[in-house]
């Protein structure tokens, strides 16, 4: 082996990884699909695996579908108005499933690694709202692993489940056509402005809480009224509605148009995203769902979801259109414009 | 914080699609009454461009009004060597702290970001006072790299006259908008045939600011608001001006702006700042266009403060593609991104190559993020 001159010491900026490629956005699809899949997504799976970068996976068993799904968590901070990291850990996995049609669970794991120096009342705490989200989704924990790593070594903690369940009917992410109506199921933006407002101190916090919650309960009501009219589910996360509403688009090789006054904003996340100079559509939601669904069942999917009170203000907010394929139009009741596709963590612009 | 009521009577006040639909309509009729076409009038302001961009207001414009946008976005025109500047600080070790928006904006050889990457520190912060916060917390050299045009550079002057601690100073690479219009108004072949001014620089500065330009150039200037429906009844007014050949100042933004302006902001803006010309990233030298520190605050003053040697920046050439990039034209409003051929391929908002694509003011990143004017 022979001796290397470094010429320059620091590696490039494009050498590294960055939080850019952790928002959800279309650097962290670009990273995982350049790096993290390479090779996977070419094996043979029966079913919905890597290649479809859906929500989970569904391995085919005899007639029925077996649906997997993990999900990391690391929140800042821990514990935050309207939820905590135990039960932001329990929906993410519980509504991912739900999203590819599994509204009912077998189990979840869940792997925990902490810090050296946790609080244990705050791991007591955590583990509470595991159990009581446990119980609002009817999924129990059925295995789990845990670590400590040294003070320093990872910022507090971080949760990881992963949930199973069965299913006789997949729905993809993936299924739109031209002439569905693009339902969402409640109010969007609550979940990151209450977290951004908690995270800078902004003192609005009293209204503003995350609406973290298992929706599985929410997603079968719809299912079940839609009797094989929704084709394609998914669940605004990071990223937000646009980043879905472009993915689903996308796959799908439909143009979405959303009629923005339609959409649910509570005036408290309007008003807060408004100052912050951040659009609600960009911002993460953990306990609504987009569903796409055939134009003659659209209105009985959207009272069977009213009647539930987690979509008591769900609404239809859009349609698919053979135009446009790949991109989300939006209506803002003045105008017309393409909806902006969020790129890297939102920040709260200035000026 | 908030009063969510006030914000709900605002949005049903000045975002009413009825009442836009009426404005567009009277554009409409106005623009076939001058009966020609393109009638070009300009804005140099980048939250006009964001909410005409975010409203879709270009689609209910008619065909024969053009609205160019104008070097109205102040990070977009913040010059290489000032980037430079704030590189070089940062890379002897002096704590920068300056707006989100500055990050991404190539320098000669690297933008402040790529000097992060490497090591140096970069606070990104909300406001000057938050800077100068900052620097009360620590005994570390803090340097606030200070953007934008009237309306932040009083926010700059109010922390320099607060008598800051001695390990703060500020980076100018304020900008002043009146100059800017004069150079455009010159420039030959220009097709604007009106000004829209911005709102908020009008608070401070005053409508009558403008009197004088537009005895010189025969222009109409129309002071305008941000809210959709004050955008479009700003045009309505400056199209009727173009159309009756009656070049004046109309402030339609009364419930801010007077003739006078904030004269305590004045005031603070003149006693901090001086103007000086200074180049425009892509535009051209404009005399009297940059704001810079007054010899009295010397001792804020990073420039006067540190010895900084760009020369080291430039043993390597400026990447090829910046070349290419026609960020200039299109702040001068002769061309559109479209017209670039960087543009959405090699220039996009995670790598940008010009200014104009870092700025959620600039016109690049705008187009990229709204799809500039597609036929929707």
């Amino acid at each position: 082996m022979s001796a290397r001159v470094e010429v320059s010491g620091a590696p490039q900026p494009s050498e590294l990884v960055t939080l850019r490629h952790g928002a959800g956005g279309r650097a962290m699809r670009l990273l995982i699909e350049d790096t993290l899949a390479a090779g996977f997504v070419d094996m043979p799976v029966d079913g919905i695996g890597l290649a479809a970068m859906d929500d989970g996976a569904a391995l085919r068993i005899g007639d029925r579908w077996l649906v997997v799904t993990t999900d990391s968590h690391v929140v800042q901070p821990i514990f935050f108005p309207g939820g905590d990291i135990g039960r932001l850990a329990v929906s993410g996995t519980v509504n991912d499933l739900a999203m590819m049609g599994a509204t009912e669970p077998l189990g979840l794991t869940s792997a925990i690694i902490i810090e050296e120096g946790f609080r244990r009342a705050d791991l007591e705490r955590i583990q509470r709202s595991m159990l009581e989200t446990c119980r609002e989704a009817g999924v129990p924990i059925v295995t789990g692993d845990t670590k400590v790593m040294g003070r320093g070594e990872l910022d507090g903690i971080v949760l990881n489940t992963t949930g199973v369940a069965v299913t006789s009917a997949v729905v993809s992410d993936a299924g739109l056509k031209p002439g569905d109506r693009i339902i969402l199921t409640g109010s969007i933006g609550d979940h990151g402005i209450a977290l951004m407002a908690k995270r800078h101190d902004l003192a609005l916090d009293a209204e503003l809480r995350s609406d973290v919650a298992p929706i599985n309960a929410l997603v079968r009501a719809a299912l079940q009224a839609g009797a094989g009219a929704v084709t394609a589910m998914k669940d605004p996360t990071r990223g937000g509605v646009a980043s879905a509403l472009h993915e689903m688009a996308e796959k799908a090789r439909v143009g979405i148009v959303i009629h923005e006054p339609r959409v649910p904003v509570s005036p408290v996340v309007r008003s807060a995203a408004e100052m912050l100079g951040l659009d609600p559509f960009h911002i993460a939601n953990e306990g609504k769902a987009i569903i796409g669904v055939r134009a003659a069942a659209a209105d009985a999917v959207l009272a069977a979801l009213r009647a539930h009170p987690l979509g008591s203000e769900a609404a239809i907010v859009g349609e698919c259109i053979a135009e446009h394929a790949g991109r989300v139009v939006l209506d803002t009741g003045l105008g017309r414009r393409l909806m902006a596709e969020p790129d890297g963590e939102p920040l709260p612009r200035i000026c | 914080m908030f009063d969510t009521l006030t914000a709900g009577a605002r949005e049903l006040k000045f975002r009413d699609p009825e009442k836009a639909r009426g404005l567009s309509r009277a554009l409409e009729h106005v623009c076939r009454e001058i009966g020609r076409e393109p009638v070009s009038v300009m804005h140099v302001c980048g939250s006009h461009e964001q909410s005409i961009a975010k409203y879709g207001l270009r689609t209910i414009l008619p065909k024969a009004l053009n609205v160019i946008m104008g070097p109205g976005c102040p990070v977009c025109v913040t010059d290489m060597p000032e980037v430079d500047e704030a590189v070089v600080l940062a890379q002897d070790g002096i704590r920068i702290a300056t707006y989100g928006d500055m990050l991404k904006v190539p320098g000669t050889s690297l933008s402040l970001a790529d000097a992060q990457a490497q090591g140096a520190r970069i606070d990104v912060v909300y406001s000057a006072a938050q800077a100068v916060e900052l620097a009360r917390d620590t005994t570390e050299e803090i340097c606030f790299f200070a953007s934008g045009f009237e309306t932040t550079a009083v926010a700059t002057a109010a922390v320099v006259l607060s008598d800051p601690p001695p390990n703060f100073s500020v980076l100018s690479a304020h900008k002043y908008i009146p100059p800017v219009m004069e150079i455009v108004a010159e420039m030959p072949g220009t097709k604007v045939e009106g000004f829209l001014a911005a709102g908020h620089a009008a608070t401070i500065t005053g409508s009558a600011l403008f009197e004088r330009f537009v005895e010189r150039h025969k222009i109409p200037v129309v002071v305008a608001g941000f809210e959709p429906l004050d955008i479009l009844a700003g045009l309505v007014k400056l199209v009727e001006l173009v159309r009756d050949r009656t070049p004046r100042v109309e402030n339609m933004y009364p419930r801010c702006v007077t003739p006078e302006g904030n004269r305590n902001a004045q005031r603070q803006l003149w006693r901090v700042f001086r103007t000086t010309g200074g180049r425009w990233r892509g535009i051209a030298h404009v005399p009297n266009g940059n704001l810079r520190l007054r010899d009295e605050f010397a001792r804020v003053d990073a420039r006067r403060k540190f010895t900084i040697d760009l020369r080291r920046l430039w043993s390597h050439a400026p990447s090829t593609l910046t070349q290419v990039c026609i960020c200039g034209d299109i702040m001068a409003g002769i061309a559109s991104p479209t017209h670039c051929p960087l543009f959405g391929k090699e220039c996009v908002p995670d790598t940008p190559v010009g200014a104009c694509m870092v700025s959620s003011e600039g016109t690049c990143k705008i187009w990229h993020q709204y799809g500039g004017h597609p036929d929707l």
